[in-house]
């Protein structure tokens, strides 16, 4: 279930896999597995482009640039800026629709972000041994063939469900100016009932993008630091799809 | 107050018009409005037998500035809605009548029309402390607007106080000031918030009632469509400006004399439900944000807790500190920064100890 390649953190370095391993670019030594399909990839690049679209422009709405010149019928820069915004957030709902689709039709691995089986003690173990790890308190990490147990933890709070978020409270937002018939708030008005000054909804949707842009670092910095440390690919595994052992 | 109940044609009639000019009346209407030859009577019909609506306005906890924005309607004028319109039995800012004469006339329209009134109510009731801190006629105010609800038709919940709060009820809320629709749950409420809600709309409202004999369409918060469910931004006349990216920074500054967007120096009107920049207020004059001042969002929930009227950004105060989302997320991020700077740091430092070590141990 939890993929773990079987690897003793104290067994001795397979000599025969490094030779093979010294001879080419694609040794034998070298075990490649297929972990993203390519919903997957295409899915995670348009969405972390989206979201970058999304933060630079949803700070600018939220503190607009300087005033620009000239006469308000020749300048439309708020527009753009907010047209910008409303397009990439489409982009990232249709895209994160298409993806939780992608969960029921794609590998196992397809389904790790959007739930956590936190009724499992193994998975709340193997957590506790990666918080160790990242702690410094474990000398070897352990390897896994899609994202270790603390990563989905990760993604599934820091992506799944704070995109959903941003998502919801994006379009009941949106619906504000789409009008009252609108789709839209058919859809997500019950945002209202929840907050029902829009101006706490605005306040809210500017903090998850706050913890967006900490999850975005997180997510890059553990990515290249588990690239180099835990001897696995993980930044080109989003390209190819395959992950790759160095061992 | 009144022995019978009056209709309109008793009012018209009153007024000093003849039968004949209320006929005539009626067919003009008919022939204006393309309805068919029997229409004319049925209107005369109608309105000889429609009893005018029954009226209680009560205060609560208020300032009575919604009924200071409600005597300065224009269309229709108040004269014509008090006096024409509803029949306004008990109101006791304005009424004549005082003390137990005064309280008599609730007890009589509850009894005489049962079911069939609307309970007006201007301001909230406090709940902390049994309600002693709104005593009207001798009792908590509490009391006697359950009392006059349960067997009202429908209340009109006036202005923010009524509706959300407003200020009374803004934190810590000494008195517990608690808008009518958590203390009243089996009866239709329209909420009419504004601080005060603008003249027009209130005696529109009653129109509408007094008019179809029902009550408008509400949205999804109890608010008359009609009037709330476009945000002032949707309507401002000064949006051109806001799309184009022309805002005013500071009060007085070049862009405020061109009268650019008000949206920088806080202008709630992008999160504000109601109709000032169509309907405008003083008989369409001019509202806030035309005389250069931000919408302060009068007519939204709580409007008081958001901190400044000058600031997009309003206050979050979940945390104990009051910050806006800004601070508060850049402190966040900057600590995450800090923590995947220092993390990172430690890590290379341990790799190249690591390396060290190994490399002591394998020579």
């Amino acid at each position: 279930m939890m993929d773990v390649v079987a690897r003793p953190a104290e067994a001795e370095p397979d000599l025969s896999a490094i030779a093979a391993d010294a001879a080419g670019e694609h040794g034998v030594g070298r075990p490649a597995v297929y972990v993203y399909e390519a919903p997957v990839r295409i899915c995670h690049w348009v969405n972390a482009f989206s979201i970058i679209v999304l933060m630079v422009t949803g700070y600018l709405i939220a503190t607009p640039l300087p005033s620009v010149e000239g006469e308000a019928s020749a300048n439309f820069v708020m527009g753009y800026i907010r047209f910008a915004h409303f397009a990439a957030g489409q982009v990232l709902a249709v895209f994160f629709l298409a993806r939780i689709l992608w969960a029921f039709v794609g590998n196992h691995h397809s389904r790790k972000i959007f739930y956590l089986p936190v009724h499992r003690k193994h998975f709340w173990k193997e957590v506790l041994h990666e918080i160790r790890w990242y702690a410094f308190l474990e000398r070897e990490p352990k390897m896994y063939v899609g994202h270790n147990p603390l990563a989905r933890t990760a993604m599934f709070t820091g992506f799944t469900l704070f995109v959903a978020f941003m998502i919801v409270t994006g379009f009941a937002l949106y619906s504000e100016g789409a009008g009252i018939d609108s789709w839209q708030h058919k859809l997500f008005g019950w945002v209202f009932a929840v907050w029902p000054n829009s101006q706490d909804v605005h306040t809210w949707h500017h903090l998850g993008m706050w913890a967006l842009v900490a999850f975005v670092m997180v997510h890059i910095y553990a990515a290249v630091r588990e690239d180099i440390m835990s001897r696995q690919s993980i930044i080109s595994s989003m390209i190819s799809g395959e992950r790759q052992f160095r061992d | 107050m009144s022995a019978a109940t009056e209709t309109f044609y008793s009012v018209i009639r009153r007024q000093g018009i003849t039968r004949r000019s209320f006929h005539k009346f009626c067919g003009l209407t008919a022939t204006s409005l393309g309805l068919g030859p029997l229409a004319a009577s049925r209107i005369a019909n109608a309105l000889e037998t429609k009893p005018r609506v029954p009226v209680i306005w009560m205060h609560g906890l208020e300032c009575t500035c919604c009924s200071e924005s409600f005597i300065r309607s224009a269309h229709p004028l108040v004269k014509d809605a008090v006096l024409s319109m509803i029949s306004l039995d008990y109101d006791d800012t304005i009424m004549a009548a005082a003390g137990h004469q005064a309280e008599a006339i609730l007890e009589e329209t509850r009894a005489k029309h049962k079911g069939q009134y609307i309970l007006a109510v201007e301001g909230n009731p406090p709940l902390n402390e049994g309600g002693m801190f709104c005593i009207d006629g001798g009792k908590p105010f509490v009391e006697k607007l359950k009392m006059m609800a349960e067997d009202a038709m429908a209340i009109i919940a006036w202005g923010a106080c009524a509706s959300w709060g407003c200020v009374q009820a803004a934190k810590p809320n000494p008195t517990q000031a608690t808008p009518i629709d958590k203390v009243i749950a089996n009866k239709p409420i329209i909420k009419v918030p504004g601080c005060p809600p603008i003249a027009e709309v209130m005696t529109g409202v009653v129109t509408f009632i007094t008019t179809f004999g029902k009550l408008p369409e509400l949205d999804r918060q109890g608010r008359p469509k009609m009037f709330y469910s476009q945000r002032i931004h949707d309507k401002c006349y000064r949006r051109p400006h806001f799309d184009a990216g022309q805002f005013v920074e500071e009060w007085d500054d070049e862009a405020a004399r061109k009268g650019y967007c008000l949206y920088k120096i806080g202008c709630k009107g992008p999160t504000t439900y109601n109709a000032c920049s169509t309907v405008r207020w003083n008989g369409g004059v001019s509202f806030p944000i035309q005389s250069g001042h931000g919408c302060i969002g009068c007519s939204e929930d709580g409007f008081w807790d958001k901190g400044s009227f000058y600031d997009r950004l309003t206050n979050i105060k979940q945390f104990g500190i009051e910050n806006n989302a800004d601070q508060i997320g850049m402190v966040a991020a900057g600590a995450v920064g800090a923590a995947v700077a220092a993390h990172a740091a430690v890590t290379a430092v341990k790799r190249l100890a690591g390396k060290r070590e190994d490399a002591h141990h394998t020579s």
